[in-house]
């Protein structure tokens, strides 16, 4: 993409829900899941069209969780669609024995995640899937950044041989990457060339990339160079990836929806300092406080997850990381 | 809506065989639990009777369809009372009876709950409230793919103040799953105490009636009932079928019977020989009975 040539593209939730009708059509065995949610998740166009191939659970996540485990393990591909929130909290035990230790191949789709539903407030805020996840073995935490993350993940997801579990929001995003990218679970993929040494190693998923490749050019305009990496797999962790952005940088800034605790700035913190890659490190995401009432741009905005607060980090760690 | 039971000749020729197989199960329980000084001794002798109609009379499953979906399924749901798996799924030839020496031992698979590292086990549990919904989860798939699977699970009666199970029953009966037969292990004891005491749940009857399933009572260790019962599933058309499993914790051995702290209490030497000695005379007795030695 070049850079003053950037596209708005639709939401990531109206994405993942065209990408199931397409893959309905030609695999008898998906199977969508869903807890009074199939508004929420758009997939009522699905539940007419592939009537039989939608299964609803009313609203009981824990059931919900345990029933598509059994699914699955009579061979159905199974996507649980349901507010992140709920699923990755009410039903974590769920998640817990009967997909990830039981080794059942569930989707997780989390929808309206992070703080998507904005002003209503902390039950319906997805801060801590990300850290509960990662405390349990055996099932991969994708967060796309954009449409084209999004169609690939969900593609993914259908023959992933483990448990997965897959975030997003319900907001449009801006389209981050050209259709011939490489889209594999597991890969980070950097959106600015990352060869020659930079000042930030800006680390972002899920749709908190975006407002870090628009801070990359904010930073730019003012001589700072920058490196960007979409890091939608949180698990598996692109070791190699966040060492390479890492190691060439004078300073590391990560961003994400997410609580500062146990996500994504954390998982990079712990990995960079066992590497012996001792950076300036700023972990970008929902503090740990009551979070302020807005809609999701305006808590972004708030938290300095934005173009402009993120630059103004960038350059604040710079001045510390030079004095 | 209890019924009344009458054994048939031809099951009564069965029971001869099945009521030897309970006292070796109940044996080798007692040996596992002896020897790993750790396990659920009441709750494995009170639901093995039902276990042992189930794998020998009931289910087709076995070591050579496991692999496959189209066959019967069982979901232990009450996973602390694993023991009693152990021992049927080792009598059924899923693994070698030696294998059960390194039960609960460091690094063996036979760990204190089902997991799938062992053969013949479809689900990990251990966790209360989840066996449910996830046979819901099998059940539903069977109907989906118009195949003829069944799908039983045992619960521990202790295990019904868990939410999720009603969550499960709610969604049993909506799908109309007379393919999935839940059974209780009634036997009315639970590790504080009553189950009645600890957290009234009665009337069951009325309440899975109310959930929408077809309610049976049987006596869990009749294995005669237990046969009888079973040959009539499913009990109704279209509803999920519900055993009230009447049964009584420790069976088999006169001190365990019936008392709150042989949960999980593990015998002393004593306690153990004194169990042995009083299996194997059951065995006698058995014998006798039937005219053998």
């Amino acid at each position: 993409m070049g850079e003053n040539n950037l596209s708005m593209g639709t939401t990531n939730l109206d994405v993942f829900a065209q990408t199931l009708m397409e893959l309905a059509e030609h695999d008898r065995d998906i199977l969508v899941i869903t807890s009074d949610s199939r508004g929420s998740g758009r997939v009522t166009p699905f539940a007419e069209k592939f009537p039989e191939q939608i299964v609803e659970m009313g609203i009981a996540e824990q059931n919900m969780v345990g029933v598509s485990a059994g699914l699955a393990a009579a061979g159905k591909k199974v996507f649980i669609v349901s507010p992140a929130c709920f699923l990755t909290a009410r039903a974590l035990e769920q998640i817990k024995n009967d997909i990830a230790y039981s080794d059942r191949p569930v989707k997780v789709i989390g929808i309206s995640a992070g703080v998507s539903y904005g002003s209503l407030g902390t039950p319906h805020h997805s801060l801590h899937d990300y850290a509960v996840l990662q405390a349990i073995n055996n099932i991969d935490i994708v967060a796309p950044a954009d449409n084209f993350e999004t169609s690939r993940a969900i593609r993914a997801a259908v023959h992933h041989s483990r448990p997965i579990y897959i975030r997003f929001g319900k907001k449009t995003t801006l389209d981050l990457h050209k259709p011939e990218t490489h889209f594999e679970i597991g890969k980070a993929i950097q959106l600015t060339p990352c060869r020659e040494n930079y000042d930030v190693a800006l680390i972002a998923t899920g749709e908190t990339v975006a407002p870090a490749f628009l801070a990359s050019q904010v930073l730019a305009e003012q001589g700072v160079t920058s490196c960007v990496l979409s890091l939608h797999s949180i698990r598996p962790f692109d070791e190699a990836a966040v060492r390479q952005a890492a190691a060439r940088s004078r300073v590391v800034i990560t961003v994400e929806e997410h609580s500062v605790n146990g996500g994504l700035g954390s998982r990079v913190a712990s990995f960079l300092m066992q590497a012996r890659i001792f950076r300036p490190l700023r972990i970008v995401g929902i503090p740990d406080e009551h979070t302020v009432t807005g809609s999701q741009s305006e808590i972004f905005n708030h938290y300095g997850i934005s173009p402009q607060g993120l630059s103004q980090t960038a350059l604040h760690l710079l001045e510390e990381e030079a004095e | 809506m209890s019924t009344t039971l009458t054994p048939s000749p031809i099951t009564i020729e069965i029971v001869r065989t099945l009521e030897a197989k309970s006292i070796l199960y109940r044996k080798s329980i007692l040996k596992m639990i002896y020897a790993a000084r750790a396990g659920h001794t009441g709750g494995s002798l009170s639901c093995v009777d039902i276990l042992n109609v189930l794998y020998n009379h009931v289910m087709n499953i076995s070591p050579v369809n496991f692999s496959q979906v189209n066959r019967d399924h069982y979901i232990h749901s009450k996973g602390h009372s694993v023991e009693a798996l152990y021992a049927v799924l080792a009598d059924k030839n899923f693994f070698s009876v030696e294998e059960l020496n390194s039960v609960e031992k460091y690094g063996s698979d036979f760990i204190g709950h089902p997991t799938r590292a062992v053969p013949g086990i479809e689900q990990n549990t251990g966790a209360l409230g989840h066996g449910l919904s996830f046979s819901v989860g099998m059940a539903l798939a069977a109907k989906k793919d118009a195949r003829r699977d069944r799908v039983f699970t045992i619960l521990g009666d202790g295990e019904l103040t868990e939410g999720s199970n009603w969550e499960a029953s709610a969604s049993a009966a909506h799908y109309r799953l007379d393919n999935l037969v839940a059974i209780i292990d009634r036997n009315t004891l639970q590790i504080s105490g009553r189950t009645e005491n600890v957290m009234a749940m009665e009337p069951l009857e009325e309440k899975f009636t109310a959930f929408g399933y077809a309610v049976r009572h049987v006596n869990g260790n009749d294995l005669s009932e237990l046969i009888t019962l079973f040959s009539s599933l499913p009990f109704e058309q279209g509803k999920p079928n519900l055993v009230l499993s009447h049964t009584i914790k420790g069976k088999g051995v006169s001190f365990m019977e019936d008392k709150v702290q042989w949960h999980h209490r593990v015998p002393t030497d004593m306690e153990y020989t004194a169990a042995l000695l009083e299996l194997e005379q059951a065995e006698k007795v058995l014998g006798n009975a039937y005219g053998r030695k």
